[in-house]
C-alpha cells in the first residue's frame, strides 16, 4: 500500500454563499408558485429573506462533492481511533434502511402499517439482549451520551422507588470518558472519582473507601479506557452491590468482548451500547448515533419509552406509560434514530451468532498484533505487561523528553502519510498518549503499512524534530490557530457590505 | 465470515509475531467463568442477498399509504441531490471533525449550516445540531437557567399547546436538575395561548417562557405580545419553530421589541425523510451574548500556519471532553449527517424555494380543510389562522374513522383524543406540497365514506 | 519554575489575594495556573455587588483546552471587576499579578486559611507532576 504524499494544498473551496448570484436557483426542485391561501396575518409575516444561497443545482453538487474530497473517512483511510471503533460501514445496511417502505413511514402511523418495521425493532431488542446478557433493552436513546443519561436516570429512579433518595453519588474512575461525570451532573447526581492503579485496574482499596450509603452506583467500562480488561470486575461488582449501589456499563468498548463476555454476566445492572461503534452504523461526520440501553431484571420497570412489545397473536406494538408506569419517561421526540437502528439490525443479521464471536476475536487479534509491532518499532506501550483488548495505549513521554516531539506532532504527521491519527490525549491519566484501535475490519497489510508510517515518524523525530512540529504539510490546511478561533469568534459568514 | 479480511495464513503469521498459540490465549486475562459459551438466541448469519430479501419483504409489508399526519414530522419533497451527496463515503463514514486538517469538508459544511440557521431564525449564532426538536427544548430550558442570571426560580412556562412529546422529553430530561415546569392553558376558541394565562404571573420570578410557533395545534401565536411580556417580566424567551414556516413567518430574532433569546426546533423538514421517526436533527440558535452557554459543537473560521482560512471546532472548553462534570451538556455525538442533508437542502431550495414549499403546504392544508369541513360532521376546532396543520372536530370517535380511512389506504392524521381529552373527538391533519389536488379530493371522498361506515356500525 | 510573589497570599485552588490600602482585597490566578491553562481566550467576570462565600465559584477563565472556575478566597462582596479582561483575556497570561487582576472584594471577615508564598510553592510543585 502506497503512502499518500501528494499534496492537497491546492484544494480549496469557497463558501456556498460566495457562489451565489441573485436570481439563480435550483428551479427544478421548487413547487410552482402559488398564494398561501388565507396567508399569514400581516403582523406575523417575514419581511426580509434569510441569507440562503442562490445557486444552481450543479453549483450545489459540485460544491459539496469538492468539500467531501477534503475529508478523511473510513471509505478512504485507516482510522485507528481508540474508543471510536471505526470499522467498515456495510453498504447493505444503508440500502436496507433506504427501502421506500421504511424511509417514507411516518413515526405516528398506525402500527398496522408498521409490522415490518416493528418486527425489525423487536428482533434488534432481542439480539442485543442476547449478546449483552441483559433482560430488557430500549432502543430510543439517540447517542451514547443519551444512553448514559437514561442509564443513570434509571439508577436514580430505582433508588427513589426503594425510598432511598439520599443515594446521589456516582463513582467514576479517574480515567473515565468526559461524558460520564457530565451525565452524573445532568441527572442531579455528584460525580465522585476513584483512583486507578498503575496496572490499569480500578484501585479496590480506594473503591471500598468511596462506597457507602450515598452511593447510587458506579460507571465503568470494561475493557477500561486504558485498553485493558478490568480483571477483578466480579470483586468490583460485589463491593458496589454490597454497599447498595448499582453497576453501570459504558459500552464504548463493547467491540473488544462482543461474543466473548457479556456485561450482564459480569454483574452490570444497566448498560448503554453505541450502535455507531460496535454495530457499525456510520459516524456521519458527527452522528447520528444510537445509544440503546440494556437492563437487568431490577431495572426493567424503569426503561425509557417507547419500546416495542409483542402481543400473544405475534403482532407488534409500541409499549407506553400504561405498560410501564414506572418508566423514566420519554427521552426522544419519536421512537429513536430508526434509520440507524435498521442499519444495526441488518449488520447483526449478517453477522449472525458466529459473526458476533469473531468480532471480539479479530478486533483483539489486530490490536495485539499492532501493539507488538509498534513496540518492536521503538514505541513505548503504557501497559506493556498487559494484553491489549481491542485497543491499546502508547505513551510518547520519552519522545517528548528526548526530542520534544509530542503526541500531537505524531498525529499531524500521520495525516501526511495517509492515515487518520489515533485518539490523542485521552485517557487524561497517561501523558502524551495515543489510544489505538484498529478494529476487526482491517487487513494485516493495512496494519503493516501503519507500522511503517509510525517507524518513519520515529526516524524523523530523531533526525529532524522541527519538521514534525509543523506537520502536516500536504493537507488542505496546515495546523490551525485555535486560540484565534476561540478569541476572535467567526461563527457565521457575514455578507460583505455594499 | 462477512467483513473480516483475515486468511488463515494471516492469522498464523500474526499469532507468531504476538507470540501466542491461538486467539483464545489473548483472552486469558478474562476469568474463565465469565466467558460466553454460545449465543444460541442469536440467529445464524445471512448473506447480503438473504438479508436484502428479508428487508425488502418487510418494507413492502408496510405499504405506501397516503400520509396526512404531521405532528412534528413532515413529508416534503427531498431533492435527489441531497442524499446522493450526503451518502458519499467521505461524508457518511467520516468521524467527528476533531482532527481539523483531515475534516475540512465536514467543518466547512457545518460553518455554512450555522450561517443558514442563524439567518433563518433571525439570530446571531448556531450550534452544529442537537439530537432532535424535543431534546432541544430540554437543552434550551437548561440553557435559559444558566443564561438568565437575574432569575433564581428556575421556573419555566410551557404552553399546553407545545408538542406533547417535546413536553414529556423536557420534563424527563431536565427535572432532575432542579427546573420547575408549569403549564399555560390555550384558549378553547382560538387555539392560541390564553391571554389571561400570563396575567396571573405578574410580579413573580419566571426564568423563561417557551413559545411554539406555529403551536402543536397548528395555530399561529401572537409572538410579539408574548415576547414583550416575557422580557418585561425578566424572563427569557425560548422559541420553538418549524424551519419551513420561517420562510413566511417572522423569525424568532424579530419577535417583540428585542427578539427571542434562544430558538430551537426540529430540522427534519429540511431534507430528512420521515423514516419511522429518525434520525432527524435538533437545531439551536441564539444571540452572541449567550454563545458560551450554548451546548453542542460549534465551528469557527480561523487561519492556518500559512495564513490560509480554515475551519475548526471551537469553544470546546464548554463541552464534556474538557469541562467534564461542569459541561453545558453531556452531548458528544450529535446528528451530523442529517445537519449536512439540511444544509444541502437549504442550498438547493434557497429562500424562494422555501417560500414556495411553505406557501404550497399552507394552500393544500387550507383546501383540504375546506373540502373536509364541507362534509357533515366535520368542523374546524379553532378560529385562528393556522400554518400547514389544522385540528378538526368530528362527530364520531376519531379512532374508528382513522381505521376506516386506513382501509382505504389513507393515514388521515393524528388522533388527539388521548393527548387533549378536553377537545373530544379531535383530529390533527396536515397536507404539504407533496399532496396533489387529486390526493386531497381522494381524501375527502374517503372521509365521506368512512364517516358513513362508522355511523352505520 | 513559576513566579510566586512573597507579598501575596494564596489559596490551594491557585488564586492569589492582595490586601489593598482601602481594606479591600484584589484577586487573580497564579502564574502557575495561567501557564497550565495556556493562552486564555475568555474570562467570565462576576457581577459587581454580588455577595460571595469563601470557596464560591465566581468567575471562569477559559483557554482552548480548559475552562476553570475561579473560587473566592474569602467571603465578601464584589466591588470591582477588571473590565479590560473582556477585550484582552491574555493580560492574565502576560501579567497575572498585575494587569491581570480579576476582581476586588470587600471582605466580610477575616482572611484566614490562606497560604503563604512558601506553602503555595509546595501546592504548585505537587500539581506539577
Amino acid at each position: 500500500m502506497s503512502m499518500n504524499q501528494t499534496s492537497n494544498r491546492t484544494l480549496h473551496e469557497k463558501l456556498i454563499f460566495e457562489h451565489s448570484r441573485p436570481g439563480r436557483g435550483a428551479r427544478g426542485q421548487w413547487p410552482r408558485a402559488e398564494s398561501p391561501g388565507a396567508g399569514v396575518p400581516q403582523n406575523l409575516r417575514r419581511t426580509q429573506r434569510a441569507l440562503l444561497p442562490e445557486v444552481s443545482e450543479l453549483d450545489v453538487v459540485r460544491h459539496f462533492t469538492r468539500l467531501s474530497q477534503l475529508n478523511f473517512s473510513i471509505d478512504t483511510h485507516f482510522y485507528p481511533l481508540g474508543s471510536c471503533t471505526m470499522k467498515y460501514n456495510p453498504k447493505a445496511c444503508n440500502a436496507a434502511a433506504l427501502l421506500p417502505g421504511f424511509l417514507g413511514r411516518h413515526p405516528l402511523a398506525p402500527v398496522r402499517h408498521g409490522q415490518g418495521f416493528l418486527s425489525c425493532m423487536f428482533e434488534l431488542q432481542e439480539m442485543l439482549k442476547a449478546v449483552t446478557g441483559m433482560r430488557g433493552v430500549a432502543l430510543s436513546p439517540l447517542a451514547g451520551a443519551h444512553g448514559e443519561f437514561a442509564g443513570v436516570a434509571m439508577i436514580r429512579a430505582y433508588h427513589r422507588a426503594r425510598a432511598d433518595p439520599a443515594r446521589n453519588e456516582i463513582i467514576v474512575p479517574e480515567a473515565a470518558h468526559g461524558t460520564n461525570p457530565a451525565t452524573a451532573t445532568m441527572c442531579g447526581c455528584v460525580a465522585r472519582e476513584v483512583a486507578v492503579g498503575s496496572d490499569g485496574d480500578v484501585d479496590l482499596e480506594a473503591l471500598r473507601a468511596a462506597v457507602g450509603p450515598k452511593t447510587a452506583g458506579i460507571m465503568l467500562t470494561n475493557p477500561s479506557t486504558l485498553g485493558v480488561f478490568e480483571r477483578r470486575i466480579e470483586e468490583v461488582a460485589r463491593i458496589v452491590h454490597h454497599a447498595g449501589g448499582l453497576l453501570y456499563y459504558d459500552g464504548a468498548n463493547l467491540n473488544a468482548i462482543l461474543g466473548k463476555v457479556r456485561p450482564g454476566d459480569m454483574g452490570f445492572d444497566v448498560i448503554h451500547m453505541n450502535l455507531h461503534k460496535t454495530f457499525s452504523t456510520p459516524h456521519g461526520g458527527g452522528g447520528p448515533g444510537a445509544g440503546a440501553v440494556g437492563v437487568s431484571a431490577r431495572l426493567l420497570p424503569f426503561l425509557p419509552l417507547p419500546i416495542v412489545g409483542r402481543e400473544s397473536d405475534g403482532s407488534y406494538r409500541w409499549l407506553d406509560q400504561k405498560d410501564l408506569p414506572q418508566s423514566i419517561g420519554r427521552l426522544t421526540g419519536f421512537g429513536g434514530n430508526a434509520g440507524v437502528l435498521l442499519r444495526a439490525y441488518v449488520y447483526m443479521r449478517m453477522l449472525g451468532r458466529e459473526g458476533m464471536h469473531r468480532v471480539g476475536e479479530f478486533a483483539t487479534l489486530n490490536a495485539n498484533y499492532l501493539s507488538v509491532q509498534l513496540q518492536k518499532a521503538g514505541y513505548e506501550a503504557a501497559f506493556p505487561q498487559r494484553r491489549a483488548s481491542h485497543e491499546f495505549i502508547l505513551t510518547l513521554r520519552r519522545l517528548a523528553q528526548q526530542y520534544g516531539v509530542t503526541a500531537m506532532d505524531v498525529a499531524k504527521r500521520l495525516l501526511d502519510l495517509g492515515f487518520h491519527a489515533p485518539t490523542t490525549y485521552f485517557p487524561l491519566l497517561i501523558s502524551e498518549c495515543l489510544l489505538i484501535e484498529p478494529t476487526e475490519s482491517e487487513s494485516k497489510e493495512t496494519l503493516d503499512a501503519f507500522v511503517r508510517a509510525m517507524a518513519q515518524i520515529l526516524r524523523e523525530a530523531r533526525e529532524d524534530a522541527e519538521h514534525l512540529h509543523r506537520a502536516p504539510y500536504t493537507m488542505p490546511v496546515r495546523r490551525l490557530d485555535d486560540v484565534r478561533a476561540a478569541k476572535e469568534l467567526d461563527l457565521v459568514y457575514q455578507r460583505p457590505a455594499g | 465470515m462477512p467483513f473480516i479480511p483475515h486468511t488463515d495464513d494471516d492469522v498464523r503469521e500474526m499469532l507468531a509475531v504476538i507470540g501466542v498459540p491461538s486467539i483464545e490465549t489473548l483472552f486469558e486475562e478474562i476469568p474463565a467463568g465469565l466467558r460466553v459459551q454460545s449465543l444460541a438466541e442469536v440467529p445464524e448469519g445471512l448473506s447480503e442477498l438473504e438479508v436484502m430479501q428479508l428487508m425488502t419483504e418487510r418494507a413492502h409489508a408496510d405499504g405506501r399509504p397516503k400520509c396526512f399526519i404531521g405532528a412534528g414530522a413532515y413529508e416534503h419533497h427531498i431533492p435527489a441531490a441531497v442524499w446522493s451527496t450526503v451518502t458519499r463515503g467521505e461524508f457518511y463514514s467520516a468521524y467527528t471533525p476533531y482532527q481539523a486538517e483531515a475534516s475540512q469538508g465536514t467543518l466547512q459544511t457545518i460553518y455554512e449550516y450555522q450561517t443558514m440557521m442563524a439567518s433563518l431564525t433571525g439570530m446571531q449564532v448556531s450550534n452544529a445540531s442537537l439530537y432532535d426538536g424535543a431534546t432541544a427544548v430540554a437543552e434550551a430550558s437548561l440553557m435559559a437557567v444558566r443564561a438568565n442570571r437575574r432569575s433564581k426560580s428556575a421556573r419555566i412556562l410551557l404552553p399546553r399547546s407545545l408538542h406533547p412529546h417535546y413536553r414529556d422529553v423536557t420534563l424527563a430530561s431536565a427535572s432532575n436538575q432542579g427546573l420547575k415546569f408549569e403549564e399555560l392553558p390555550y384558549d378553547r376558541a382560538t387555539g392560541q395561548l390564553a391571554p389571561g394565562a400570563l396575567s396571573g404571573l405578574d410580579g413573580q420570578d419566571i426564568t423563561a417562557l417557551v413559545i411554539q410557533q406555529p403551536n402543536f395545534l397548528g395555530v399561529m401565536e401572537e409572538v410579539d405580545a408574548l415576547t414583550d411580556w416575557a422580557h418585561a417580566h425578566g424572563a427569557l424567551v425560548v422559541a420553538v419553530v418549524n424551519p419551513i414556516s420561517l420562510a413566511l413567518l417572522k423569525p424568532p430574532g424579530q419577535w417583540g421589541a428585542k427578539g427571542a433569546d434562544i430558538a430551537v426546533g426540529d430540522g427534519q423538514p429540511l431534507g430528512c425523510p420521515l423514516s419511522s421517526g429518525g434520525p432527524y436533527f435538533g437545531f439551536m440558535t441564539t444571540r452572541m451574548e449567550h454563545v458560551r452557554q450554548m451546548p453542542g459543537r460549534i465551528v469557527g473560521r480561523t487561519v492556518d500556519l500559512d495564513g490560509r482560512p480554515g475551519f475548526t471546532l471551537t469553544l470546546q472548553a464548554r463541552e464534556q471532553h474538557i469541562r467534564r462534570a461542569k459541561a453545558t451538556s453531556n452531548i458528544c455525538t450529535n446528528q451530523g449527517l442529517l445537519m449536512m442533508a439540511g444544509t444541502v437542502y437549504l442550498s438547493l431550495m434557497g429562500a424562494e424555494g422555501m417560500e414556495r414549499v411553505a406557501a404550497a403546504s399552507m394552500a393544500r392544508t387550507e383546501q383540504l380543510a375546506q373540502l373536509l369541513t364541507a362534509i357533515g360532521g366535520v368542523r374546524r376546532t379553532f378560529s385562528h389562522p393556522v400554518f400547514h396543520e389544522i385540528v378538526l372536530s368530528l362527530d364520531r370517535p376519531v379512532a374508528a374513522v382513522l381505521a376506516a380511512l386506513a382501509e382505504r389506504d389513507i393515514q388521515g392524521g393524528l388522533d388527539l383524543t388521548e393527548y387533549y381529552p378536553e377537545l373530544g373527538n379531535a383530529l390533527l391533519v396536515c397536507a404539504t406540497e407533496t399532496k396533489s389536488q387529486l390526493d386531497i379530493e381522494a381524501y375527502a371522498r374517503a372521509m365521506t365514506e368512512a364517516l358513513r361506515a362508522v355511523r352505520a356500525a | 519554575m513559576s513566579n510566586i510573589p512573597t507579598d501575596l497570599k494564596y489559596a490551594r485552588t491557585h488564586e492569589w489575594l492582595r490586601t489593598l490600602s482601602d481594606g479591600n482585597v484584589e484577586v487573580g490566578i497564579s502564574d502557575h495556573a495561567q501557564a497550565a491553562l495556556g493562552d486564555l481566550v475568555f474570562v467570565q467576570l462576576p457581577d459587581v455587588g454580588r455577595a460571595v462565600a469563601a470557596g464560591d465559584a465566581c468567575a471562569v477563565v477559559e483557554s482552548v483546552k480548559a475552562a476553570s472556575d475561579l473560587y473566592a478566597p474569602v467571603a465578601g462582596h464584589v466591588v470591582a471587576i477588571n473590565e479590560a479582561l473582556s477585550k484582552e483575556p491574555e493580560l492574565i497570561n502576560q501579567d497575572p499579578y498585575g494587569r491581570g487582576w480579576v476582581m476586588r472584594l470587600k471582605p466580610d471577615g477575616a482572611t484566614a486559611g490562606l497560604l503563604s508564598a512558601a506553602d503555595y510553592q509546595k501546592v504548585a510543585d505537587e500539581s506539577e507532576g
